[in-house]
């Protein structure tokens, strides 16, 4: 199989600006261009889009606004893990000798229509992703003896995180008691434990290791990549206190690298709320089940950056289409050390875990150096 | 299949196979199993509480019905883990479900 790199990267800032969609795609390309000016753009044989957004025919409309006229051209919508859906297509591409060097843009507003499956009936009127948020954090609480001050520390830790990142949504530090006292959403849920709705984009530029040389000294390679779906509905989850698409994608993906979790050294996992982080942890194997807290709280204690550095949903913002790449990009710069004040210790290897829909599906991408 | 027509009506029945007679969720024409065309299972199921949280003064709960079909419904009550339900109301406002549990 054709090896598969990442040529160059480029984002918007995350905010609750109100663009339109196909302004946003532009910008990130545009910055992806502008640091790499050698890119040839004749080279590109496909542009993929990922959004929620319902605005038609987007991959053709970027490709004319920023020059390209690509073999392939397509939109792809996962809900939340859109965007590394799409950089999993892209590799397919590349891989398979169909293109040799693949644009993938993804964007979001901050009013995205992705935020609530309607579909999932079996929901009943409870279709906001608060809902089974809740569920699965007084089951996780019950289950292991977790308190709320204590996953509250996910949130507190990665708004710290993110405070680091000039590109995240939220500029602020929290306390424990800040989200313990921040607005109530439910019995088991608090503003500051969840991520929030924004307008983002990010791009990134995949191609075969042929292409790679030409144009990057410090490639990062995408060496393993896992993917499972048990369900589009929330209720057809199984556990409410692990992750089993996670689970399978994690171990998928790490089988596909030939490593263990153990060679892990720096990761984005998708906290869309505070729970999720612990659960993933768990999922994935970074440690025991009911473990998760321990770890993180050892990783705020020591000021250890390893899971989501730049600060992961609760800390950038969530703007879905674009959320899975922009996580890409940051284990990109953690593993080429550029990622400045939020730099962890030389890392060689890294994941990330993109999901949508309460867990139901889940993304696993390995990059090393 | 006329589900939604049910449930609009207020009556919660699920579909059954009429070949395999797996009971069919979400409701769909056809089984997920074998692929064979579904009925409604026209009696009144009860229900076990799998979890719960409160938003504001109404709980919001799992539901499992025949071990493996599960929706959230709204109670009023405390709900109590494990406590066998029914469906008191149900139905359909603009567009979504809606189901109640006593």
């Amino acid at each position: 199989m054709v090896k598969v790199g990442i040529v160059a990267y480029g984002t918007t800032p995350f905010t609750k600006d109100d663009h339109k969609i196909e302004t946003i795609l532009h910008k990130s390309t545009k910055d992806l261009f502008q640091k790499n000016p050698k890119i040839d753009k004749k080279e590109i044989d496909a542009v993929l889009i990922s959004t929620n957004n319902n605005s038609k025919y987007l991959s053709p409309i970027l490709s004319e606004m920023v020059g390209i006229q690509p073999k392939i051209a397509h939109s792809i919508e996962s809900l939340c893990n859109s965007g590394t859906n799409s950089i999993v297509s892209a590799f397919s591409y590349i891989a398979s000798g169909l293109a040799d060097m693949v644009l993938v843009s993804g964007a979001e507003r901050y009013d995205s229509p992705g935020q609530i499956l309607e579909w999932d009936n079996s929901r009943g009127e409870f279709k906001h992703p608060i809902f089974w948020a809740s569920i699965f954090s007084k089951s996780y609480k019950e289950k292991y003896g977790i308190s709320d001050e204590e996953l509250a520390i996910v949130s507190v830790k990665n708004h710290k995180q993110a405070s680091k990142n000039p590109n995240a949504l939220s500029k602020k530090t929290y306390t424990v008691e800040d989200v313990m006292n921040s607005k109530k959403l439910t019995d088991d849920l608090k503003l500051l434990d969840c991520s929030r709705p924004c307008t983002g984009s990010a791009s990134i530029l995949l191609a075969s290791e042929e292409i790679m040389k030409k144009y990057t000294d410090s490639p990062i390679w995408i060496t393993g990549i896992g993917q499972k779906t048990t369900s589009a509905g929330f209720t057809k989850n199984t556990s409410l206190s692990s992750m089993e698409s996670t689970k399978i994608a994690g171990q998928s993906a790490l089988n596909m690298a030939n490593r263990n979790i153990s060679e892990i050294d720096v990761a984005e996992v998708h906290d869309a709320f505070s729970v999720c982080e612990p659960m993933i942890l768990e999922s994935i194997g970074f440690t025991e089940p009911g473990n998760g807290m321990n770890m993180i709280k050892n990783l705020h204690q020591t000021n250890n950056f390893k899971i989501n550095p730049r600060g992961g949903l609760i800390g950038c913002g969530h703007p879905l289409g674009a959320t899975g790449i922009s996580q890409t990009i940051e284990i990109i710069e953690q593993l080429q050390n550029n990622a400045a004040g939020r730099q962890t210790d030389n890392p060689k290897t890294g994941l990330i875990h993109n999901m949508s829909a309460a867990a139901t599906s889940s993304t696993v991408l390995v990059l090393e150096k | 299949m006329s589900f939604e027509k049910e449930l609009e009506q207020g009556r919660f029945y699920i579909p059954e196979c009429l070949a395999c007679k797996k009971l069919v969720w979400p409701p769909s024409e056809f089984c997920d199993n074998c692929n064979e065309e579904t009925s409604l299972k026209k009696e009144e199921f009860e229900g076990k509480i799998i979890e719960f949280s409160r938003q504001n003064e109404e709980y919001f709960c799992v539901v499992e019905f025949g071990d493996s079909i599960r929706i959230m419904a709204k109670m009023i009550a405390l709900p109590k883990k494990d406590q066998i339900v029914k469906i008191s109301k149900c139905g359909i406002s603009e567009g979504s479900y809606f189901f109640q549990v006593i």
